[in-house]
């Protein structure tokens, strides 16, 4: 193949086949049971680190497996094809914890905190989000105080992916005054006294990862456990951004096309009034709607991810491209529910969980709002 | 110990299968190909035996530029080297040609133990590990789910399923084994193996290159026509059996299963 610049060669190939044999054999079979139970088993974080899928896109100094954007972005679209974002948001909740360290952490940091998450023998989450700040990151309230080699942390984390069950948080405190300024990052150890979870919160979708509240109360964490500097938080957190902007982008684009071959396959099969689905015009064009955006907002956010990769700052356009894509994934779920009529009502059929798993993609990671707000600025000033 | 592996490219087993034009062959445009799953079960088995024995695992594959890929899956999941017997005039060979291509590559290695799929999934035959043991005049253990190799590493026991019971079968080495599901496990190709197959030797050798003649091979060569391909056809719409009671049912679906599956 000649004359245009294809993002994916034969290395992602190979690892794509690797995380499709990994879904085929360890998730599909038991995604069903997962979903209604409302998790996974621990053991699928052993087994996705044994596989080396856990450590794609980490430097192998940290037991990381390498390996250039698009390799992460293969493998991240073949866990998706489990039909649980749950699932691939669970497996995935190291990949929002795990940066913040590598960008700010001292070396012994890194070697304490990364590998056993890559090696699936301990969870990893992130915890920014509180009951009273979500997109007003600079507001987070969770309290710590320094005294004889210890951080005192007082307050709570809401929503956090993998919370239920995370052996250590990635977490943003307040070590200093009002503002963003205040802000530093703490590894925590859920064994720390006065750490504590709550039940896992019963969720719209997502069903198969686990979500809770986090509450700390004079929970002491070893000064040894800032990351970076104090005050260098809300950096951390920026910095994190983008990457989780760019994988839930993915994750919107590969909800939006299931759903579509989803539809293809069922208007191809029903019938009604005595032709199939697809011998209405009607269904036809919304079909190829629904494909033609599917295949804008794939070129959009690998287009971006080839610029991210290069090492080019893409804070606007990653921004535009979730937008963009969770726009399209919310349109053609929508559509993909409409064309199953009933059934798309049934949690018998994919697309019904994929119209329920898609509604929280426009809200993580930064909400449609705010990365308005963040693109508003890169082209009106 | 040193084994040899033989390789198919298939098509995704997943792919919707499309017969072409000519009812003869398949439409290959959009078809994905994989490394054929029952030779997978030989890469597993034989990485194992290497890990405790030591020695090389070299994989064989047959076909066109394409099957690299595969051969690079083998080598990623720690196979050594990889020979890709790869000729235009091996278009459209049947399952007699491709052994004789194999064989001749084999009988320029050193080996102990070769593993073949049982059959290629693509194609259900069966015929090229058979085939291929006969050229090089070494036994076969054919559907094998079981292979013990003795620990001075000069006999194997091997074990085939048969009708619910195990027959188990010992042999000298050299020897080929094909394979059947319920062998192993494969391991997935991690990304640092991949990265480091791309350092592997991997060899690509012509019928010249193997001293064969190419009037042998391809479609004049063969010694099996395919007369016609026909998709299986379509499925019927299924029966509700009627009847009250459970006896009553049970009695229907006896009578269909007699007078029109004609099953019992």
């Amino acid at each position: 193949m000649t004359g245009f610049q294809e993002y994916f060669g034969e290395t992602h190939n190979m690892v794509r086949q690797t995380a499709k044999k990994f879904v085929e054999r360890e998730i599909l079979p038991f995604v069903d049971e997962w979903e209604e139970q409302g998790g996974f088993p621990r053991d699928l974080y052993k087994k996705a680190g044994d596989a080396g899928i856990l450590g794609i896109g980490y430097p192998e100094a940290y037991g990381g497996s390498g390996g250039d954007i698009f390799v992460k972005i293969a493998c991240s679209e073949e866990l998706m094809r489990c039909g649980s974002a749950g699932v691939a948001a669970g497996l995935g909740s190291l990949d929002i914890s795990i940066p913040p360290i590598l960008a700010l952490g001292t070396e012994d940091q890194k070697q304490k905190f990364v590998p056993p998450v890559l090696k699936g023998d301990k969870i990893s989450a992130l915890g920014v989000t509180e009951p009273n700040a979500g997109s007003d990151v600079a507001n987070i309230r969770t309290k710590a105080v320094r005294s004889d080699g210890h951080y005192l942390v007082n307050g709570s984390k809401m929503f956090i992916t993998s919370g239920a069950r995370a052996n250590q948080l990635s977490c943003a405190v307040r070590t200093g005054g009002e503002g963003h300024q205040g802000i530093s990052f703490l590894v925590i150890e859920s064994d720390t006294p006065g750490y504590s979870v709550s039940e896992k919160l019963k969720k719209m979708g997502w069903w198969a990862s686990d979500t809770a509240q986090i509450f700390f109360d004079d929970c002491k964490v070893p000064v040894a456990n800032l990351l970076g500097r104090e005050g260098q938080g809300f950096y951390g957190i920026m910095q994190n951004f983008q990457s989780e902007r760019l994988q839930l982008s993915v994750m919107a684009n590969m909800t939006a096309r299931m759903a579509l071959e989803e539809s293809m396959k069922y208007a191809r099969e029903r019938e009604a009034f005595g032709k199939t689905l697809t011998g209405f015009q009607v269904t036809r064009h919304k079909l190829v709607d629904m494909a033609t955006l599917v295949e804008a907002s794939h070129e959009f956010v690998y287009r971006v991810a080839a610029k991210i990769d290069a090492g080019m700052d893409q804070v606007k356009e990653i921004s535009m491209a979730k937008n963009f894509a969770c726009e399209v994934s919310d349109k053609v779920t929508y559509d993909a529910v409409q064309i199953h009529g009933g059934f798309g009502y049934m949690r018998e059929y994919l697309v019904e969980r994929l119209y329920r798993d898609n509604r929280i993609l426009s809200i993580g990671g930064g909400t449609q709002e705010i990365m308005k707000e963040i693109i508003s600025k890169f082209i009106l000033t | 110990m040193n084994i040899i592996v033989c390789l198919k490219q298939v098509p995704d087993t997943e792919t919707q299968i499309k017969v072409a034009s000519d009812s003869k062959s398949i439409v290959t445009d959009d078809v994905k190909w994989v490394m054929n799953p029952y030779d997978e079960f030989g890469v597993e088995e034989a990485l194992r035996l290497k890990e405790k024995f030591g020695g090389e695992v070299t994989v064989v594959g047959l076909g066109p530029k394409r099957v690299t890929e595969s051969i690079r899956t083998a080598l990623a999941m720690g196979a050594d080297k990889g020979i890709l017997i790869s000729d235009d005039a091996l278009e459209g060979s049947d399952s007699l040609a491709v052994a004789k291509a194999l064989a001749a590559a084999i009988k320029e290695l050193e080996y102990d133990l070769i593993f073949t799929g049982q059959r290629g999934v693509d194609d259900d035959l069966g015929i090229v590990g058979a085939a291929c043991a006969e050229l090089l005049g070494i036994p076969q253990m054919s559907i094998i789910v079981k292979v013990e190799v003795a620990e001075d590493g000069k006999t194997v026991k091997v074990t085939r399923p048969v009708e619910g019971e195990n027959l188990v079968i010992e042999s000298s080495l050299p020897a080929l084994i094909t394979t059947q599901k319920g062998l192993n496990e494969p391991r997935y190709a991690s990304l640092p193996g991949i990265m480091k197959a791309k350092k592997k030797p991997l060899e690509e050798k012509t019928l010249s290159d193997l001293g064969l003649d190419a009037a042998g091979f391809g479609e004049g060569g063969r010694k099996m026509k395919i007369v016609e391909l026909t998709p299986p056809p379509a499925r019927a719409a299924g029966k509700i059996v009627e009847g009250e009671t459970p006896q009553e049912k049970a009695a229907e679906l006896a009578k269909l299963l007699h007078d029109e599956a004609k099953v019992i």
